[in-house]
């Protein structure tokens, strides 16, 4: 039996921040989009508290970003779906294909 | 012990991360963005990070899905799942390159493993941290001030015209 380390938690989180960035690259569902970009934000914080844990625990620094990102990640996702329900009530979809308002 | 926990944990979110992207019924996919919360707050606990565990279920579980929730009930007409995008395969291609790239360098660096016990209830240093002398304090008032915007540029992005 192998003790778990460092790298375990790290391994776990790049695991959860590739399968987050396939689902944002490939969603086609904007809300969908959101919870996989929710996800990328959750394998970061776990590499935040698993250096914090290992590295240096007693300065807690990494709490204490993981906390800020969370704090940024509510603001994000109001603001996210704000957008969305903006959108949606012009042009009564959630297809990011059809989300081209601002482009040329 | 420790290890048999993180795995059944690190099994369960991966696969309800799978199921996310994978489901097509969105709701379906909400729920398992919960259990993923969830077990990454089990996580927390493992990394003796407790106070982030309770927020970690107070504005994932409690909040955000709630919002994303509420995202899927008000346009649920298209509450299936389209197909994937054009770009699948070459997403596939980049996800696995930064997968690799980042396990090589994880399993080619080598970590100074601190041998200090870690704090065990971290709710009073946390707080000393962030409101002490040498601490946060700014960053604390600027992240009050972001929520509030992003509350006011909110509701200023929903009202009916």
């Amino acid at each position: 039996m192998f003790t778990l380390g460092l790298e375990h938690y790290l391994i776990l989180s790049a695991v959860l921040f590739c399968i987050g960035l396939f689902g944002v690259l490939t969603q086609r569902n904007v809300i969908k989009v959101i919870m996989c970009l929710e996800i990328m934000l959750n394998a970061v914080n776990i590499t935040l508290i698993a250096f914090s844990q290992y590295i240096t625990p007693t300065a807690l620094t990494g709490q204490i970003f993981a906390l800020f990102v969370m704090v940024v990640a509510a603001a994000e996702v109001a603001v996210g779906i704000a957008i969305i329900f903006s959108i949606y009530r012009n042009r009564e979809t959630v297809d990011i294909e059809n989300f081209n308002i601002l482009r040329w | 012990m420790l290890e048999l926990v993180f795995f059944l944990l690190a099994i369960i979110a991966v696969i309800s991360a799978i199921g996310v992207i994978a489901i097509r019924d969105i709701f379906r996919a909400a729920l398992c963005l919960i259990l993923l919360f969830m077990t990454v707050a089990g996580i927390y606990l493992l990394l003796h990070a407790d106070f982030l565990a309770i927020v970690q279920i107070l504005i994932y579980v409690g909040a955000v899905s709630i919002l994303i929730i509420v995202a899927i009930m008000l346009t649920r007409d298209v509450r299936q799942g389209q197909p994937l995008g054009k770009l699948r395969y070459l997403s596939i291609v980049v996800a696995v390159i930064l997968f690799g790239i980042v396990v090589f360098g994880i399993l080619n660096t080598a970590f100074t493993i601190s041998g200090n016990p870690p704090i065990a209830p971290t709710v009073g240093p946390l707080g000393e941290k962030l409101f002490g002398d040498p601490g946060y304090l700014l960053t604390v008032e600027i992240s009050a001030v972001l929520l509030l915007s992003a509350m006011l540029g909110a509701i200023a992005i929903i009202r009916e015209k």
